[in-house]
């Protein structure tokens, strides 16, 4: 078309996707995957059934129980009825409603985020959804993905649609390079300091300068995981080589002339010059230092080199007694360096660093050395094909050497479900995405960091500054 | 169907925090249910009870009058995090319909209007006086009135408030929003035609 106003790649997979365009305030935007796990899911398909409606494209959706699911033992099933019960209730109803489901034993289980990926589920200009506010990982690839609540899964499910508000758009703009022992999580985390957990609410978060070119999947997936910690409704990332090469031979994704007729297709997904932003932030990659959280927020976060912040120095009244609360549940005082401080727990796992790249970087922290004996340290591999190749190259017998325990994917101690929980006044360095209160456990200290360096906390017992190191 | 909301009038209760979390409002632990119900107990599990399961003298709902509240003062941010729709649910279960804050994170904005419960955004100053009269047990007693979208105090004051035509109508009349969209069935349909070819379709058998 000629004279065609440029848009935003947010913008283009939204206007290809809305279904009637003289509607007003609320779209109707269709859904090309819906993802379904056993949390989010019993109450929609019990509504269904209820109002006596089906599933209008169980071919286009697909079903996997991840949170709520034992990650040792995994033959015998979860031991306690409830999540026993759930898990059932979420096979039962993809068996009613003639949905895929990913049975626990199969190769291809895993935290959906991780294994949608994986198996080339996830495909530059999609619209992807999953009752998961993490749903914004598959933006990596270019597709727009948003967390949703129980009643839009219903929705979803009936429809095969979901009614939004446009959202508005944010470039976030990271130029330079990352410095030695710098990874995507800690390049997320000072994003989410310098705009805040509210930061992005209400707008899809376009990453993008040289920083994310030279990005390989994996860490362009930790950082669109945690747009949703900055508030973002969904994280986006242009698709390029990288893309297509890492698309290439997955399950579902497709081969042959239909991989070129994709890429074709593909090659149209990136903002056009000169597309309006609502908001632009630029990022100066050098100055990213490893980061690590000393609060119970992914905005309290500062770098590894620094010191508890004082609730003296807040300026509001409400900012102040926050900052005191989250200090006292946190058991740590204004000024107290954050490197040297003690840890428990070591957690490595998540959607947003449960992956193979992930492992690697804590394996090679680790080699040779063993865990120091205040320390308990697992690692949980984000999906069983992630487990098994981290087998295959010898990763589990580094980690396992050194006295990390080993287990089977699963969300896990991401957000303590299962039994996989931090005791209280625990103080765990850990790779996934929310250090909220009570999250890993009750009572349970969180700080978040990347992959190398809760290795190296691991190692230390301590929080410790990777760079430091020989 | 949703739940229809058209006017309340109840305690507020006052929680003058920013970014309170899911977690928070329902910990991870009490998502293991299949029901909808019953999760009102647990709402703000762990401010509301110490580590024995007594409840904590100080916290708010724990407190005459707001015990029985039904309208929830806070600041910056309420409900970010996980999109756990079990959190206006268990608001819901507790007697909770309507929240007024400075602003709400996205995915809980949408669950709680899906569940006829009232959001209301202000500016910082309206909700500071609020609060201030929210912990004040003579004055806590505040009515919505969503017809008129206004927030009468006892005073006689009343605070408007703005709210989407859509929303608005949702919780007035309680419209079901799967019948709405399945309206526009044929549209869907014709969209869902030029679905390029390479995007995956998952056959059943290709798991099972
Ligand atoms: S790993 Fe954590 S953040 Fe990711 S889906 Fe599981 S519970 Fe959610």
């Amino acid at each position: 078309m000629v004279n065609e106003a440029p848009r935003t790649l947010f913008r283009k997979i939204w206007d290809s996707h809305i279904v009637n365009h003289t509607l007003e305030e609320e779209q109707i935007l269709s859904v090309d995957l819906h993802l379904i796990n056993e949390v989010t899911s019993p109450q929609a398909f019990e509504a269904l059934r209820l109002a006596g409606r089906t599933v209008r494209r169980p071919d286009l959706a697909i079903a996997v129980s991840d949170h709520n699911i034992p990650t040792l033992g995994r033959a015998l099933g979860p031991t306690d009825p409830e999540s026993r019960l759930q898990i059932d209730t979420l096979e039962k109803n993809t068996i009613e409603f003639e949905i895929p489901h990913i049975p626990l034993d199969s190769e291809w289980h895993g935290i959906i985020h991780v294994s949608g990926p994986e198996l080339g589920l996830t495909l530059p200009g999609m619209t992807i959804v999953c009752g998961d506010s993490h749903t914004s990982t598959h933006g990596a690839f270019g597709a727009l993905a948003f967390g949703i609540g129980t009643s839009e899964v219903e929705h979803v499910l009936a429809t095969q649609t979901l009614r939004q508000k446009p959202a508005l758009c944010m470039l976030i703009q990271i130029m330079g390079a990352l410095g030695r022992g710098v990874t995507a999580k800690d390049l997320i985390l000072a994003i989410i300091n310098r705009i805040g957990t509210a930061g992005a609410t209400g707008h899809v978060i376009e990453y993008a300068g040289a920083v994310i070119e030279d990005m390989d999947m994996e860490g362009r997936m930790t950082v669109c995981n945690m747009s949703t910690e900055a508030g973002a409704r969904a994280g986006l990332i242009a698709p390029d080589a990288t893309t297509y090469n890492y698309l290439r031979k997955k399950h579902f994704a497709p081969t042959g002339s239909l991989f070129d007729q994709a890429i074709n297709d593909w090659q149209y997904l990136r903002s056009d010059e000169g597309a309006n932003y609502d908001t632009i932030v630029t990022i100066d990659a050098s100055e990213v230092a490893p980061m690590v959280t000393w609060g119970t927020t992914p905005e309290a976060v500062t770098t590894i080199e620094g010191t508890v912040p004082d609730p003296a120095r807040e300026g509001s009244s409400t900012a102040k007694h926050q900052m005191e609360i989250a200090l006292e549940y946190m058991g740590l005082k204004p000024g107290q360096p954050l490197a040297g401080l003690p840890i428990d727990v070591v957690f490595i796992g998540s959607c947003t660093n449960g992956r193979l790249d992930d492992l690697r970087s804590a394996a090679a922290m680790i080699k040779g050395q063993t865990v120091k004996n205040t320390v308990r340290a697992m690692v949980v591999p984000g999906s069983s094909s992630v487990k098994a190749q981290a087998e295959s190259e010898g990763l589990q017998k580094i980690f396992m050497d050194a006295g990390f325990e080993w287990r089977e994917s699963g969300c896990s101690m991401c957000l303590g479900m299962n039994q996989d929980q931090l005791g209280p006044n625990q103080r765990c360095a850990s790779t996934s995405n929310r250090n909220f209160e009570g999250r890993q456990g009750p009572g349970g200290r969180t700080h978040l960091l990347s992959p190398a360096m809760a290795a190296a906390a691991a190692i230390h017992g301590m929080l410790i500054d990777i760079r430091t190191m020989p | 169907m949703t739940r229809i909301f058209t006017q309340l009038t109840s305690i507020a209760a006052p929680l003058p925090l920013n970014n309170v979390d899911t977690d928070k409002i329902l910990p991870g632990r009490f998502l293991k249910t299949i029901s909808r119900t019953g999760l009102g107990r647990a709402l703000f599990y762990n401010m509301r009870y110490n580590s024995t399961g007594d409840e904590q003298p100080n916290f708010i709902l724990n407190r005459s009058p707001w015990r029985n509240a039904g309208i929830l003062i806070t600041f910056d941010n309420f409900g970010c995090g996980s999109s756990r729709e079990h959190a206006p649910w268990a608001l819901m279960d507790f007697g909770i319909t309507c929240i007024i804050a400075t602003s709400f994170s996205d995915i809980f904005y949408n669950n709680c209007f899906k569940n006829g419960i009232l959001l209301i955004t202000l500016g910082r100053e309206e909700c500071e006086k609020l609060m201030t009269r929210a912990s004040t047990p003579a004055q806590a007693n505040f009515t919505i009135d969503l017809l008129s979208q206004i927030i009468i105090l006892d005073d006689g004051h009343n605070i408007p408030f703005t709210i989407s035509k859509e929303k608005r109508k949702t919780l007035l009349t309680g419209q079901d929003d799967i019948e709405t969209t399945l309206a526009y069935l044929s549209d869907i349909k014709s969209l869902e035609k030029k679905r390029p070819g390479w995007m995956p379709h998952i056959s059943k058998d290709l798991i099972l």
